[in-house]
């Protein structure tokens, strides 16, 4: 029946919508939680990149497939050498809805090859992100992204 | 904080989140397979990990499916692990590991 993998994270955040959305488009704020400046300018269908913060090499690759700021935003996932091949691109949904005080996020992770190095990167990604992304709107202070990614690699 | 732990303090609740961490995004119909308890009783221990944020839930047409969520596990480690431990201790966890792996042989 499932032939495709899904992840799905939720945080919540004691911000507002827009800062939320914001630190997820804007590359001066991703490189401080994620070591990676996501750079596109996030209109449908325009291209979108995850550049290491260090080399500005790509890891990640896609278009921008639905964008409705501040509230959701869903792009296409994919290791650069698998740009012309769609078969192989996973759709990321964000998901931003404003409650009482806190900002809830989702993030759906879905069109995943079952067991691929890619599910491997972002089930161990995703929750780190996630809370370094809660942390830094909350306080101001991410953990040291270097030191974070380098954790990540291993 | 105290709602994760609680959550976490109950066998039977870390066994539905170990089923997830499996085959994530199942009904309550296939989580009760795998496990030796009523539905009665899942959809309690279920409604403990939802409200800790542990578990969360996405509505497919009827069916609602069930994802493990290990965010707020994430949040504990950064507060309690700082960062010039983290890699002492993911040496001694691999070495523990591997002499438990072997120790099994």
């Amino acid at each position: 029946m499932k032939n495709k993998a899904e992840f799905v994270y939720v945080t919540y955040i004691h911000s507002t919508p827009e800062k939320v959305f914001n630190a997820l488009t804007a590359p001066e704020m991703t490189r401080k939680y994620w070591a990676h400046l996501n750079v596109s300018d996030w209109k449908v269908g325009s291209p979108w990149k995850h550049e290491d913060a260090n080399d500005g090499q790509a890891h990640i690759v896609g278009k921008v497939l639905e964008s409705d700021p501040p509230k959701r935003l869903v792009i296409s996932w994919a290791f650069p050498a698998d740009k012309d091949n769609e078969g192989k691109h996973s759709r990321v949904t964000f998901e931003i809805d404003p409650g009482p005080g806190v900002v809830k996020l989702t993030v759906t992770h879905d069109d995943l090859e079952p067991g691929s190095d890619m599910v491997k990167g972002i089930t161990r990604g995703w929750p780190l992100v996630l809370s370094n992304l809660k942390t830094l709107l909350e306080t101001g202070n991410a953990m040291d992204a270097q030191t974070m990614f380098a954790h990540w690699k291993k | 904080m105290d709602k994760v732990f609680k959550a976490l303090a109950d066998p039977s609740r870390r066994k539905l989140l170990d089923v997830l961490r499996t085959d994530n995004g199942q009904v309550l119909g296939e989580l009760c397979q795998h496990l030796d308890m009523s539905r009665q009783a899942a959809t309690k221990h279920l409604k403990q990990l939802e409200a800790a944020n542990l578990v969360v839930t996405v509505w497919r047409g009827r069916e609602k499916l069930h994802y493990l969520n290990p965010v707020p596990i994430h949040e504990i480690y950064e507060r309690w692990i700082g960062k010039f431990e983290r890699q002492r201790l993911r040496a001694l966890y691999d070495l523990k590991e591997g002499l438990e792996k072997n120790y099994e042989k």
